[in-house]
């Protein structure tokens, strides 16, 4: 919108031009003083420093600190409760991923048709979303109670230990994230449907379009922005998970259920390894920014296709 | 079509009420005595006992807890959105190599786990003496949801025609009225979003208020919580009375406004 506005500029004069034309109409760079020295405060200066402290050996306690290089992220790839966390970081964040999106995707689908229902149900399956992660986990914990006649179990006539069992634990604390968040999805998705003209669909519909080939030819690739943004917030949702995990397992039984964040924040905390825990965030950090990246290339070079 | 419609209509509302299961032991433990929840945990509670939910909100001390949550809400809040709106409104309207840089920096913010940073901070704060203070999570609150907030307001100013500020500076306002008089009312819609969106993450924070106010007497309704539950870990109708005491207040907003934070929630995330 602003672009349409300015005139076309020579190159030549282009950047004088434009430093004028900035001084008269644009605000000064103090509106963004306060807000930029809080940020640089809290979130910039620390994690620069954090990278540094990636490469020492600090306890946490006293000026008693070396460099010692890449110790600490040869030591991860030795450490086999912090490569186990990689691998099930990477796991959970994958069954989010598709469950959460999936789910989100067809209860947007039936929340969008004309039911009498409709405002009630995007209610009931947004409310978790307001809820604090770790009461829904301590929710969740009974949910999940290893008793057959309590919790699910009891309501679907099963005997699984949801939580106790290391070959299931991950995939129950995957399912209650998914419960909790599938209403962001849907809500999202929500937008995105309508976004959509109904004359497309119309159109659609005297051409013979089936609603199946209808949902494949219009609606799936107009909901790409959507899309974007579902799946990046669940990537980095699901890469950072800690609350549900500290609070329904603690990363157990064993390290069954552990992630990057519980154990960066045990090696910190629990151990006193503040070198250690830093160069494990490292690792998650560039985790979340290459795939972050690589999502938002793919998925808007797809949205601009469209 | 008609009957496809009522069918859809009849297998959504059974998937509600299976999502609900949880949301219903929630609320049939909490009024229940031991004995019946040893008995039939999945039958409603007869009779209903509040017995839990008196003796949840002392022992949780929830009272002191909803004061603190509630100011550093609040004040981070009004914090976020003067400081990040103003902001915004310099990165969209600059057509600086400045200002592009800038947004670029606020974005990385987005992405950055606040893990990375979480031990230098601790140092920080605690080198400034805010350990434990109210102040002290609120500016925590308002850099980490700066980037945010920023991304928010700067995308729907960008929309946003410049007529208005430029009229309002020929008739000899300057930028700060211009924007505080003519485009900050303008900004209602996402400011309802970066508002709705704010409270929901600041209210249910976990981890940053459990590791700088645990143990100060200042703790925020979520750290109560945790540290009530696992006090009377297996006591479930003790337990889930004090999730419902805890919940309740952020549920409550929610069902007051939902319209408006679902709407919100969408048209703030369309991009």
């Amino acid at each position: 919108m602003t672009l349409t506005t300015r005139p076309v500029e020579t190159p030549a004069a282009a950047p004088a031009r434009r430093t004028r034309r900035a001084d008269a109409l644009s605000p000064s760079w103090l509106f963004a003083a306060p807000a930029l020295l809080i940020y640089a405060a809290v979130v910039l200066y620390p994690s620069v420093v954090g990278v540094l402290y990636a490469f020492t050996d600090w306890s946490g306690v006293g000026e008693d600190m070396s460099f010692v290089g890449l110790a600490n992220f040869r030591a991860i790839l030795g450490d086999e409760q912090a490569m186990g966390s990689l691998g099930n970081t990477l796991l959970l964040t994958v069954a989010i991923l598709v469950v959460q999106n999936g789910v989100g995707l067809l209860l947007a689908l039936g929340v969008h048709a004309k039911l009498k229902s409709r405002a009630l149900l995007r209610v009931v399956f947004f409310a978790p979303v307001v809820v604090s992660p770790v009461m829904v986990a301590f929710l969740w914990k009974y949910v999940y109670t290893p008793d057959p006649s309590a919790g699910l179990n009891g309501l679907l006539g099963l005997d699984v230990d949801w939580l106790g069992d290391p070959s299931v634990a991950l995939w129950s604390i995957a399912g209650m994230v998914v419960w909790q968040y599938a209403g962001y999805s849907m809500v999202i998705f929500l937008a995105g449907l309508e976004g959509i003209p109904v004359e497309l669909h119309e159109a659609a519909m005297i051409d013979g379009a089936s609603t199946l080939q209808r949902f494949r030819y219009v609606t799936w690739p107009l909901l790409a922005p959507a899309l974007t943004i579902n799946l990046m917030l669940s990537t980095i949702g699901g890469l950072k998970l800690f609350d549900q995990v500290f609070a329904a397992t603690n990363g157990g039984p064993g390290y069954a259920t552990e992630t990057l964040s519980t154990v960066l924040y045990k090696q910190a905390f629990v151990f006193g390894k503040f070198g250690y825990s830093t160069a494990i965030a490292l690792v998650l950090a560039l985790f979340v920014a290459a795939v972050s990246l690589v999502q938002m290339y793919y998925l808007r070079s797809r949205e601009v296709a469209q | 079509m008609k009957s496809r419609t009522f069918l859809l209509e009849i297998v959504m509302i059974a998937v509600a009420v299976a999502f609900l299961f949880p949301v219903y032991a929630l609320v049939t433990l909490s009024l229940k005595d031991p004995g019946q929840i040893s008995q039939s945990p999945l039958a409603l509670p007869a009779p209903p006992t509040t017995a839990n939910f008196t003796e949840a909100w002392s022992a949780a001390a929830l009272g002191p807890s909803l004061v603190n949550s509630t100011v550093i809400t609040v004040v981070s809040l009004v914090a976020l959105i003067g400081f990040g709106s103003f902001a915004a409104y310099f990165l969209a309207r600059a057509a600086t190599r400045l200002g592009y840089g800038l947004y670029i920096l606020f974005l990385l913010g987005i992405v950055l786990p606040f893990q990375l940073g979480m031990i230098p901070l601790y140092e920080l704060v605690n080198k400034l003496g805010l350990i434990g203070t109210h102040a002290g999570m609120i500016v925590f609150y308002t850099g980490i949801q700066l980037p945010f907030t920023v991304f928010l307001y700067t995308g729907f100013i960008r929309a946003l025609p410049r007529e208005y500020a430029s009229a309002a500076q020929i008739d000899g306002a300057s930028h700060l009225v211009a924007f505080t008089r003519v485009v900050f009312p303008l900004l209602r819609p996402i400011t309802g979003t970066v508002l709705i969106l704010n409270a929901v993450f600041i209210w249910n924070d976990f981890f940053t208020p459990l590791l700088y106010l645990g143990g100060s007497g200042f703790e925020t309704v979520p750290v109560s919580v945790f540290a009530f539950v696992g006090q009377y870990v297996s006591d479930y109708g003790l337990v889930f009375a004090g999730l419902v005491l805890g919940a309740l207040p952020i549920v409550a907003v929610f069902l007051v406004l939902q319209k408006y934070v679902i709407k919100g929630f969408s048209s703030g995330l369309k991009g």
